[in-house]
């Protein structure tokens, strides 16, 4: 069953089109890599699923919402749908505990103690158990990225969203990162990640869609990568590897 | 007739400099109740609310205080309010800096980087929620200095009040100096006491602009 349908979305940004109607689609527990050059689409379908950006046409259908419908309770979706930035976004004027608590404290109403639980399971679970009262400035890249992961896994969302979450850092913390999202994957989360990590994608995602020029070009099995059907892909996949 | 200063006048300039003092305050408080307003108007999501605060700010900034002033004492009471020249400089103090820091916390607002509108939005806040618990609170590190610093203005400007007769420092001088005439003397007092007022939030405001850009930059390293 799928829990994430994309069905021939357009997406301009004033007079630059961005994407030329895109489909695809997410079954429950699935990982899906979304691949593809810079300016291929990949990130701005990603943030349409979660509304950060509307559509112009199509539909998108994520957990039961229709995305698109502008009456739509945005906040209903969002409790479904967990997004993880690049730039990691943490709160810089909270701690790390804080910045988990305050999503379920504030949004689900869930008591302090209980969310203090909360937040000390997600952070044990991305080895942060120590960072409680850090304040985000004073953590690593890969430690604040692997914090904003947590903090989006204390919502307890039935989809996670991964913005090139990797990109800002460094191979070594990047690996650290990833360990998370295998870890993750694991577990059974259903996850869309757009990613240059070839590799990694190729290892942990049952799923890879590529983008070229605002369209899905090809998409299938991990097997893609090693034996695309098409020249634009090959190419890619040589560039990126 | 006493022609020479003596201490009752300096205790009636030291009044005076206590009413600018309170003037001051009251400028502060309902400006700053007012320039919350103005500032959250001016990021509404609602076109007609910005438009109209959007007009109100650009009034405001484009009138001397001095006129607003006398609109207030002068041309109120022709409407059939009668109001204390006390009220009318507060009022005229009050739509002056509300339009002025409202201004400033805008901008302050609007400083702290879209992807934490964003993060918040995801943990699926509402958007009084967002502004509250995330945006403000980084938004008052950035607005502080530039408040602060403001506020020297408030205090320098209140000496308008005198022309609708409220007796703060300047008035009070004035009206010593009708009574002595040495004017070199009671307006270099008179200056000196301003000074006093204003030092030491000017110098507050720098340190608190040495402060915070340091913050300024961390929070640049961390959203790069």
């Amino acid at each position: 069953m799928s829990i994430v349908v994309l069905d021939n979305v357009k997406k301009s940004f004033g007079a630059v089109k961005v994407l030329h109607g895109v489909s695809f689609s997410v079954a429950k527990g699935q990982v899906m890599a979304l691949i593809g050059a810079s300016g291929s689409g990949k990130s701005t379908a990603l943030r349409c699923i979660d509304r950060l950006e509307q559509i112009d046409s199509g539909r998108i259908e994520v957990c039961g919402h229709q995305v698109a419908d502008p009456g739509l309770d945005l906040r209903k979706l969002r409790l479904d749908v967990g997004m993880v930035f690049q730039s990691y976004n943490l709160f810089p004027h909270l701690t790390i505990e804080q910045n988990i608590m305050l999503g379920p404290v504030s949004v689900k109403r869930i008591p302090r103690p209980e969310a203090k639980g909360i937040a000390a399971e997600v952070l044990a679970k991305v080895g942060l158990a120590d960072k409680v009262t850090a304040y985000p400035e004073q953590l690593s890249g890969g430690q604040q990225q692997r914090a904003a992961i947590a903090r989006s896994l204390a919502m307890q969302p039935k989809v996670m969203l991964f913005d090139e979450v990797t990109s800002a850092l460094d191979p070594k913390l990047t690996g650290e990162v990833l360990r998370v999202i295998e870890e993750l994957a694991r577990t059974g989360m259903t996850m869309i990640m757009v990613t240059h990590e070839m590799n990694f994608a190729r290892r942990i995602a049952d799923k890879i869609v590529f983008m070229h020029e605002g369209k899905v070009h090809e998409q299938g099995g991990p097997e893609i990568l090693t034996a695309p059907a098409t020249p634009e892909l090959r190419d890619f996949v040589s560039n990126e590897l | 007739m006493d022609t020479a200063l003596n201490p009752n006048h300096i205790r009636f300039l030291l009044d005076g400099a206590l009413w600018t003092l309170v003037l001051s305050l009251m400028a502060f408080v309902g400006g700053g109740l007012g320039g919350f307003a103005v500032a959250m108007g001016r990021i509404a999501p609602s076109r007609i609310i910005r438009i109209v605060v959007t007009g109100y700010v650009q009034l405001v900034q484009g009138t001397p205080l001095l006129v607003i002033m006398f609109v207030t004492y002068f041309g109120l009471p022709t409407l059939g309010f009668s109001i204390s020249p006390m009220f009318a400089a507060g009022l005229s103090m009050t739509i002056y800096v509300s339009a002025y820091l409202g201004e400033i916390w805008r901008g302050a607002i609007e400083s702290v980087p879209r992807a934490q509108w964003e993060a918040a939005e995801c943990l699926a806040m509402s958007r009084a929620q967002r502004m509250f618990k995330v945006i403000l609170p980084q938004a008052i590190r950035i607005a502080t200095p530039p408040t602060v610093g403001f506020s020297v203005q408030i205090i320098k400007n209140t000496s308008l009040a005198s022309v609708v007769g409220f007796v703060e420092l300047t008035r009070a001088g004035q009206l010593v100096n009708n009574s002595i005439f040495e004017p070199f003397t009671i307006y270099l007092i008179v200056a000196g006491l301003y000074f006093c007022l204003c030092f030491p939030v000017s110098l507050l405001s720098r340190r608190l602009e040495r402060t915070g850009s340091a913050r300024a930059r961390n929070l640049e390293a961390l959203s790069a």
